[in-house]
């Protein structure tokens, strides 16, 4: 039972983990996407 | 154009969250508990559906990268590199549940067997490919090499597979098909639709990661032209 709690728990950490990632990654280009094009739009 | 994305992505968001709670339905109460590893089997449904995750990424790697390596295609590129990094999370996580699954039925984490062998040559290859796209140059040059890499690891995966049935392994049982000194058993109907079950939705959240990784790319690749047209500004 242990090992299956284990090995449960591994793959919903994983997974969370990398969908909070690919999250962080698009805040972020979000954010820099909007900075360049207001620098770029500046005369 | 961006509205029917964000409706795909909507639907296939509002289609795996039951699935996810179906799969864990029919996993821990409706699948049958196997009468010599008793409830331990069960990691062989997260782990059998990564694994299969796994091999369809690097497939689709390995279309990317043949296709970019004849033309190398911005489109192709962002795919392939969106496809590897979930290639190399399903890998992590079939590694994984592999060695909890290993200490549990051969009382070891690690055996150098040859299916968990080219699994880790697999994992190697993928974090290689990664590590390469990482690289400064000209992104045609990044894409022509990384596709090499792409390939050697589609290659290695029939490898992966056949691993078992290849070389005799008395470690790591095949359950369907023949091998060499021993044929695989089958498993119970519950089991299989189970399995089947668990391929479909982990299958449906490669959908989803990828989608969201391809967008992720396309960001990328906007944000280096927005900065490319800075310094073009700044220096004129």
């Amino acid at each position: 039972m242990n090992y299956l709690f284990l090995a449960t728990s591994v793959v919903w950490v994983l997974i969370a983990g990398y969908v909070v990632i690919l999250g962080k990654r698009q805040k972020k280009l979000q954010k820099e996407i909007f900075q360049l094009e207001e620098w770029n739009s500046e005369q | 154009m961006k509205e029917v994305s964000s409706l795909i992505d909507r639907i296939l968001f509002y289609a795996l969250v039951p699935s996810f709670f179906i799969l864990l339905y029919l996993i821990f109460i409706w699948s049958p508990v196997e009468k010599v590893m008793g409830v331990t089997q069960k990691i062989f449904y997260f782990h059998v559906g990564s694994a299969w995750v796994a091999f369809l990424a690097f497939f689709v790697v390995g279309y990317y990268s043949v296709r970019n390596l004849i033309k190398p295609n911005m489109k192709h590129f962002i795919f392939a590199g969106a496809s590897a990094e979930i290639g190399v999370l399903f890998t992590t996580i079939t590694l994984i549940t592999g060695m909890i699954w290993g200490r549990a039925s051969w009382n070891t984490w690690w055996s150098w067997e040859p299916r968990l062998v080219t699994t880790l040559i697999l994992w190697f290859i993928y974090v290689a490919y990664l590590f390469i796209r990482k690289m400064d140059g000209s992104w045609e040059k990044i894409a022509k090499l990384s596709s090499v890499f792409g390939i050697i690891g589609c290659l290695n995966v029939p490898i992966v597979f056949m691993a078992i049935r290849w070389w005799n392994s008395k470690l790591h049982p095949i359950v369907f098909g023949e091998g060499k000194g021993q044929s695989g058993g089958g498993i119970e109907p519950e089991m299989l639709i189970t399995l089947l079950f668990s391929v479909f939705t982990i299958s449906l959240l490669y959908v989803f990661l990828m989608r969201k990784g391809a967008e992720i790319e396309r960001m990328r690749v906007i944000v280096r032209n927005q900065k490319n047209k800075l310094m073009n500004k700044l220096a004129s």
